[in-house]
């Protein structure tokens, strides 16, 4: 990648793309799964593998942010806005590694399996614990909505800077190369 | 355009009002059609159907909401041992427990309702819920009664049969009238209770069977999916209910078992029943006909019991869908729903103040 690269590198916008995917994926079923009885455990069954598959990409992401840093705001962005998305992004990637290790800790502190696949599980991080296990579990809910709300603002603002502004914000992450 | 990122503004200069309204609106319809997806998936559109939280709620609407114990079978005793295979279950199941030898169990003694401080009564339904430590980690668990097989065959019924079984405040019992309706339109709920009511009741805990109810699937080595119900029948010898006037002793069945295991260890045959090709999965008011093959794999032994407010079995949700590898649901739907109310019950209770259990830990030490 060249320094004065306007667009993330190829592994990043993959990156982007399939976390997204698996993200929205996740809040979906998740909402869904509370909600439901005769898919309960389907659902449930889907949501902890992909949790942990998150929890692993995110490292990796972050890595990679720290190794191939993004790409200047447009010019249409000030100071600001630029500092607003920073902190954004980073909640999210926050968020991606919260949401998941709530997860794996609360179902430790009730003594859950957590089946990754057949019979290999990931371990108990925290003690058998119901009162620890009540908190976590609000807690997980509490940043699971917090997360569906930082993704519409970070949908809301790349819609706006793309018909409003029309600054070609998009084009710093599209899946196909654009050329410099 | 040689600049992706150079604003449009300079290049659309006549761009009107009305087409960046235009623009506002679709941004609008973009972020109103993600949060209604959102909110539909969630169920925000659906508010009467049924769900794992309303099915909670008529637990507590029937027995009270009892602040720290399980929403149903709130009465019991935390118990364990370990149980011992015999290995005949290795060619049905590749599920490590049924590998000959010894394996931890962890498990609880109940009566059925929500009641933390009801009176045993002998036709109160018993459970036996269990807990298998696999050497790898892994864990079963199982959450049986001493019915041969579910009054209800769906959660939509059992969450009728619940609503109709509140005890109305002036009787204490439940309204006829509306049981009556409940049967009228549930034909495969009264001809289960003619096979519970068909098997005589035991004199207490450790006579009883206790049964899988659901079918589930056992899968071996070879891949083979095997239909499959379990259940435990008791090594001490079986004795009718007493029929006489109700008992005076208000915890007469957990005193009774709690004395036994003092005793002696109390033993039970974890026996499979395999399911044959038209055998119904997906219905559990429906026993499976007389003479399918039964294997005896191993024995239950518990010689250990403790009051609720000590055993470790206290903090376990006994989800019937806490299967190790070589054990795999079937298409019953109440074991989905079961799963999702079992977990509803744990949350709630997690997070609330304990208060004494009806068996106290001077009770069980009676006779020690």
């Amino acid at each position: 990648m060249s320094s004065k690269s306007r667009q993330f590198t190829a592994l990043s916008r993959l990156l982007h793309w399939t976390m997204a995917a698996m993200v929205l994926t996740m809040l979906c079923i998740g909402v869904t799964m509370v909600v439901s009885l005769a898919n309960y455990h389907v659902l449930v069954s889907i949501h902890r593998p992909l949790g942990i598959a998150i929890l692993i990409l995110v490292v990796v992401r972050f890595v990679n942010r720290l190794w191939n840093p993004p790409p200047p705001f447009p010019a249409t962005m000030s100071r600001a806005e630029g500092l607003a998305a920073t902190a954004s992004e980073l909640t999210m990637y926050g968020l991606m590694f919260a949401l998941p290790l709530v997860g794996w800790g609360m179902l430790s502190a009730a003594h859950y399996p957590i089946v990754v696949y057949g019979s290999l599980q990931l371990p108990f991080i925290l003690p058998h614990n119901v009162m620890l296990y009540a908190a976590l579990r609000k807690a997980h809910t509490f940043l699971a909505y917090f997360f569906f709300l930082m993704f519409i603002a970070h949908f809301g603002a790349i819609l706006f800077h793309t018909l409003i502004v029309r600054d070609g914000i998009l084009k710093r992450m599209a899946p196909w190369n654009i050329r410099q | 355009m040689s600049n992706g990122l150079k604003p449009a503004e300079a290049e659309q200069p006549h761009r009107g009002k009305a087409s960046t309204l235009t623009r506002f609106a679709l941004i609008g319809v973009a972020l109103a059609a993600v949060v209604g997806t959102f909110a539909y998936f969630g169920g925000w559109f659906t508010p009467n159907d049924l769900t794992p939280a309303r099915f909670t709620d008529a637990f507590e609407h029937v027995d009270g909401a009892h602040s720290g114990v399980r929403r149903n079978h709130a009465k019991g005793v935390g118990v364990s041992g370990f149980f011992e295979s015999n290995g005949n279950g290795v060619r049905l199941s590749k599920a490590l427990v049924f590998q000959a030898g010894r394996v931890s169990v962890i498990g609880r003694f109940s009566l059925s309702g929500g009641q933390p401080y009801v009176a045993d009564m002998p036709d109160t339904v018993r459970g036996l819920a269990l807990q298998f430590s696999l050497p790898d980690g892994e864990l079963w668990r199982t959450a049986m009664i001493n019915l041969p097989v579910v009054p209800v065959s769906t959660p939509e019924a059992f969450y009728e049969q619940l609503i109709a079984s509140k005890p109305d405040p002036s009787t204490g019992k439940p309204d006829p009238a509306k049981m009556k309706a409940f049967l009228a339109r549930h034909p495969e709920t009264v001809q289960a209770l003619r096979v519970i009511k068909s098997q005589a009741v035991s004199s207490g805990f450790d006579n009883s069977t206790f049964h899988s109810l659901n079918a589930f699937r056992f899968i071996n080595s070879a891949g083979d999916f095997i239909p499959v119900r379990w259940l435990m029948t008791p090594m001490q010898p079986f004795e009718a209910a007493s029929t006489a006037s109700a008992p005076q002793d208000k915890n007469y069945l957990f005193d009774a078992l709690i004395a036994q295991i003092h005793r002696q260890p109390l033993r039970w045959h974890l026996m499979v029943i395999i399911g044959q090709p038209g055998d119904p999965t997906n219905d559990a008011t429906i026993a499976w006909p007389e003479g399918r093959e039964k294997v005896d794999v191993g024995t239950l032994t518990l010689d250990r019991v403790e009051s609720d407010e000590t055993s470790a079995a206290t903090d376990i949700n006994f989800d019937p869908l806490v299967l190790p590898a070589g054990i795999a649901p079937s298409d019953d739907p109440l074991l989905s729903a079961r799963s999702a109310v079992y977990s509803q019950s744990f949350t709630r209770r997690a997070g609330e103040t304990k208060q004494p259990s009806a068996i106290t830990p001077a009770d069980v030490r009676k006779g020690e």
